[in-house]
């Protein structure tokens, strides 16, 4: 299926992710607040950056408008080149499903799905691969997460950690083109913060995905290709 | 290959069974008696559809349409004629019942014609004399426009036949003379009286007919009645009934003869038939409308529980009209479920409904439930189930499908 946002055949710039001015205000009334003032960022191919900043900053705010889940106030995305920050829910839906892969900072999985199930889930709904190569690729996924031994296990009998590595296997099933994690290594031990760490600046270099991930972590912040700091909704 | 939704939908719901039982249990009831009750009162009504069908036949010719204004036609202006087409006045009885017959006999739908004789009598038996209604007719004619061989309770009807002087008594009339197989009765009109001998007797079930009729052959009434010529009516049966109106409206606009189908001779006790039949599926359908607003409830409850899950699909490319149909489709599994288990269960109630002892009589004589089964109680009474349940279920997949992800996981979302 030949796609205007195709992953390989990059634009000059690189650019996968690109967002300008952002502002969302949250909350009604005397509780509202301006969560975001004015942020811009971009995300290239092939790069993993870290948000870096405070509880409470902003730092989900801000990932929630850029994987389209949200609308800003006021600003403008870029998803490969195409402007999604006014299009219809169709389109942003759309490009969720094919584009974007995106790990919750909270709740991860549907608990009532195998991991298996899981990671199957976003791959049935874009439908390009046959029933069994889904199957394989999900298998590989978990695989890679080191949850091989536990691809049955419903998400109810897995724990947190657990959960959030299929979580990040997940996000990456449909081969996105730009990853966004919410604090994916945050439930997890050093082994495997390294191990789910490794895979996606793996698959940025292999791939040439753009990874955006938010740590409080400051080592694995460090071994990212960039970081940026927030702090009060903007960037400093 | 089953969709994805189908199988969330299955997830979703196999994790409320609980909650889904009662949406269950109230769609089976609601279809399953929804069967029950039409299959009895479309029972009853077809029961008595045959019993008038066996006595009257499905069409009467009873009388003759002079259009008075025919012959003024005739002289000359055609306005007039069609001006004055009210003037349309009904003879009663059947002039040439011969030519008639074998006019009617051309029609492809009709069965059997009979030209009957009728005239009212008082009968005198040892015991007492009773008012009585005496038909006319011949044999061979008439029992291929109604039952009356079958209704035959006493007796031969070959006896009839062969006799001279022979007549038949209905049952009620029978039993109030006195009157057994064999016995001889006197039969009085205008003024002259003889005596016949009772060949056989029957019953249609029927009390009216039960208790006023009396066959004779066709010879006898006339020389009784001082009637040569001519037939009070003419009895049609058709080989499919439902036609009737239509074979009835052709036959008078070419026979020039009042023809009446039994749908418009017997309209009193079909519409009661019919208010029947639709008040009991209304209140049956009680249980449908607790079957849909259960499925609300716990449609409802879902949509709450699971809207984080309800984030993560949409994260995922799921789109709306996905979340609708997730939420559909569980109401249609129970739905489906439901229809199964409660057409079965209608099936069985109608069984044991069919076994239960019950003895009537007046329009009709049956000694247990009657019963009709028939496919299109089982599609209306899951058509109303999917309606009403679908329906209901319509406002909590919407509103599911109208959640914001980003309200969602910020925890905002009502
Ligand atoms: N519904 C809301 N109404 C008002 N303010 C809100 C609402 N939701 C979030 N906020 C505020 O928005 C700010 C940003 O929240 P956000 O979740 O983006 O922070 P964060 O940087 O991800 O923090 P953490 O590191 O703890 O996850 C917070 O100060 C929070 O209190
Ligand atoms: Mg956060």
């Amino acid at each position: 299926m030949p796609s205007p946002f195709s992953l390989l055949p990059s634009p000059a710039s690189g650019i996968a992710l690109r967002c300008t001015g952002l502002h969302r205000y949250l909350g009604v009334g005397e509780g509202r607040v301006h969560v975001l003032k004015g942020v811009s960022f971009e995300a290239r191919r092939g790069e993993v950056v870290a948000i870096v900043g405070p509880s409470g900053c902003g730092k989900s705010t801000l990932l929630y408008l850029l994987g389209l889940l949200d609308q800003p106030d006021d600003g403008q995305i870029e998803i490969n080149g195409a402007v999604m920050s006014n299009s219809d829910d169709a389109a942003r839906t759309a490009a969720r499903g094919a584009h974007i892969g995106f790990v919750f900072q909270f709740h991860f999985l549907m608990l009532e799905f195998s991991a298996l199930e899981n990671v199957m889930m976003p791959m049935r709904k874009l439908g390009r691969l046959a029933p069994d190569a889904m199957k394989a690729r999900a298998h590989a996924l978990l695989e890679s997460v080191g949850l091989g031994a536990k691809t049955h296990r419903l998400g109810t009998q897995l724990s947190g950690g657990e959960q959030q590595r299929v979580a990040v296997a997940r996000a990456l099933a449909n081969e996105p083109a730009i990853l966004l994690a919410d604090e994916p290594t945050g439930n997890l031990d050093a082994k495997n913060s390294a191990l789910v760490f490794d895979l996606l600046t793996r698959l940025a270099k292999e791939q040439g995905q753009a990874v955006v991930l938010v740590t409080h972590n400051p080592e694995i912040a460090q071994r990212c290709d960039f970081t940026r700091a927030m702090r009060d909704g903007v960037f400093v | 290959m089953i969709s994805p939704n189908l199988r969330i939908a299955f997830r979703f719901l196999t994790a409320k069974k609980r909650a889904m039982i009662m949406s269950l249990a109230c769609t089976v009831l609601g279809v399953g008696l929804f069967i029950v009750t039409q299959a009895t009162t479309s029972g009853f009504e077809e029961f008595f559809t045959r019993t008038i069908l066996g006595i009257n036949g499905a069409i009467r010719i009873e009388d003759r349409i002079q259009e008075t204004m025919t012959s003024m036609a005739a002289a000359g202006s055609d306005d007039f004629y069609i001006a004055n087409r009210e003037g349309v006045k009904y003879i009663e009885g059947v002039e040439e019942p011969q030519r008639i017959a074998d006019a009617v006999r051309e029609f492809p739908n009709v069965r059997g014609v009979s030209a009957v004789v009728r005239g009212n009598v008082q009968l005198t038996s040892a015991f007492k004399t009773e008012d009585a209604q005496v038909l006319g007719i011949n044999l061979e004619d008439h029992v291929r426009v109604s039952r009356l061989a079958e209704q035959i309770v006493a007796g031969e009807l070959e006896n009839f036949r062969s006799a001279t002087g022979g007549a038949l008594v209905g049952r009620v009339l029978a039993d109030r003379l006195q009157l057994t197989v064999g016995d001889s009765v006197s039969v009085a009109a205008r003024g002259q009286a003889r005596r016949l001998k009772v060949s056989a007797i029957f019953e249609t079930g029927y009390r009216e007919v039960d208790k006023t009729n009396l066959y004779v052959l066709l010879p006898e009434a006339r020389s009784l009645l001082r009637r040569p010529s001519g037939a009070s009516f003419l009895q049609i049966s058709l080989h499919d009934p439902a036609r009737a109106p239509l074979d009835a409206r052709r036959m008078e606009e070419i026979l020039k003869h009042g023809a009446k189908p039994w749908q418009e001779r017997e309209k009193t006790w079909l519409d009661v038939f019919r208010a029947l039949r639709i008040s009991t599926g209304i209140t049956v359908s009680v249980f449908t409308l607790i079957a849909s607003l259960a499925m609300f409830n716990t449609l409802a409850m879902i949509v709450l529980e699971k809207t984080k899950d309800i984030a993560i699909l949409r994260s995922m490319g799921y789109e709306r009209r996905d979340i609708t149909r997730i939420f559909l489709w569980q109401a249609g599994i129970v739905l489906a479920i439901g229809s199964v288990l409660g057409a079965l269960f209608g099936w069985i109630v109608t069984w044991l409904v069919e076994r239960v002892p019950l003895r009537i009589t007046g329009i009709f004589k049956a000694d247990h439930f009657l019963v009709v089964r028939d496919g299109d109680h089982y599609l209306a009474a899951i058509a109303t189930a999917v309606v009403m349940v679908m329906v209901a279920s319509l406002i909590p997949a919407r509103r599911a499908a109208r959640l914001e992800p980003g309200d969602i996981v910020r925890g905002t979302a009502q």
